[in-house]
């Protein structure tokens, strides 16, 4: 048990460093992108999570046009016809509901977590 | 006086309805088997004349996909079979969706389209016209002379008083369709001068009935709008949105909804579907799409009500 503890923590300890480099990597390379299709009157997946500074991009692949509209106003995206795309950068940790503007059965949420 | 098995209401307003009856014939742009739909009996107030106007619904112009691969097509034939009507209807009233993405080309299209039938139009938007940058603005600047708000008015003819509605403007997240309380509170005012045997017609995009929430075919807070028209005798509602033929009665208002002249929808809750486009074979297109003549007759008799597909 205490041999596990302590291999746990060094595992940790080793994560915790290079989850560091990895962080000072990121400041210099492009945001992580999530990705989310629009299908069948869905967003899939209808929660994503991403790390703040991350861009969720949209393509509805469905045979009719779909729009992406936050609940609290924050993106809001033109309609969307078959094969076209919008993307949002999100600049602050929080839960974003949204729902297709045009279908407004339609929901979903991105949570942005803070770094 | 015996009551015959019908309500006291129902009795009642079917007196007072005796006056008039109206007729609603449903066409489609293709050939097929008659059959039939229904618009109640409507008040005792006489119309003025004889007349019938015709509703087109959901032209979708700028749906271009195998299904339908030019919905400008499809609406000029429906047009022409407007413009080919024995009896000239006194107008046409368009209940939304003129356009797929609220283009200016789309809009251009559809209104060059539907002067071929040399009436006067009237429309209402549906959610396809209201994606411009001003969210409705575009159809308003060329739809909305003399309406209010998201472009709702209303207007009387002979004798009847038509009442346009929309319900497409601030949808709100997991809802359906919106009436909003500004529309509401002109609507009470519009209809409080009217006597209670004048016959009334209701046209809305998407349907006043709960008709199938999960899909959206319905309007959160149209139970207020309908307490408003309960007191009068005859109440038709005509709606568009699900490119089909739906009915229902809820005491003396009858809901219609309209084929498209694009493309077909499933049927509500049909297993496995969603509420887009429903692929039919290219020869069985035009007989789920058309558009609806109702006419008006003033004369005592029981409804004759015919559903005719077009070849």
């Amino acid at each position: 048990m205490f041999s596990l503890r302590f291999a746990a923590c060094a595992a940790g300890a080793g994560l915790f460093a290079f989850v560091a480099i990895g962080a000072a990597s990121f400041a210099s390379a492009a945001p992580p992108t999530a990705s989310v299709t629009i299908d069948n009157f869905m967003f899939s997946p209808m929660t994503v999570t991403v790390p703040v500074g991350a861009t969720v991009a949209w393509t509805n692949n469905d045979d009719i046009p779909h729009s992406v509209r936050s609940v609290d106003g924050t993106f809001h995206s033109p309609a969307l016809d078959t094969g076209e795309h919008y993307s949002f950068a999100f600049t602050k940790p929080g839960v974003y509901s949204y729902f297709c503007g045009i279908h407004p059965k339609m929901v979903a949420k991105v949570i942005v977590q803070a770094r | 006086m015996a009551d015959g098995g019908m309500g006291e209401t129902d009795r009642r307003g079917l007196l007072r309805c005796m006056g008039w009856a109206g007729t609603g014939l449903v066409w489609t742009l293709a050939g097929g088997v008659p059959g039939s739909i229904g618009l109640e009996a409507a008040a005792a107030t006489r119309v003025a004349k004889p007349f019938s106007f015709v509703q087109i619904s959901d032209s979708h112009i700028g749906f271009a996909k195998p299904l339908n691969p030019d919905a400008r097509v499809t609406f000029r034939e429906a047009v022409a079979k407007i413009a080919a009507l024995p009896a000239k209807p006194d107008f046409i009233f368009h209940t939304g969706d003129v356009s797929q993405l609220s283009k200016d080309s789309e809009f251009d299209d559809a209104d060059q389209i539907i002067s071929e039938a040399g009436l006067t139009v009237f429309h209402i938007p549906g959610e396809h016209d209201m994606l411009d940058e001003g969210n409705g603005k575009a159809f308003l600047d060329r739809y909305g002379k003399g309406s209010e708000g998201a472009g709702w008015f209303s207007f009387d003819h002979a004798g009847v008083h038509f009442v346009a509605l929309v319900n497409v403007a601030n949808l709100k997240a997991g809802g359906m369709g919106s009436l909003g309380v500004d529309q509401l509170a002109w609507l009470r005012a519009d209809l409080a001068s009217r006597g209670s045997s004048t016959p009334i017609v209701v046209f809305a995009h998407i349907p006043l009935w709960a008709l199938y929430p999960d899909w959206g075919w319905g309007t959160d807070d149209a139970a207020l709008a309908l307490g408003m028209l309960k007191r009068f005798g005859s109440v038709t509602v005509l709606n568009g949105h699900i490119h089909q033929v739906q009915q229902s009665v809820e005491g003396q208002v009858t809901f219609h909804t309209a084929r498209s002249t694009a493309f077909p929808q499933p049927a509500p809750g049909a297993p496995g579907a969603n509420p887009g486009p429903m692929a039919v074979p290219a020869d069985q297109l035009r007989g789920v799409l058309g558009v609806r003549e109702v006419n008006f007759v003033a004369r005592n008799t029981p409804l004759a009500i015919v559903d005719q597909t077009l070849a």
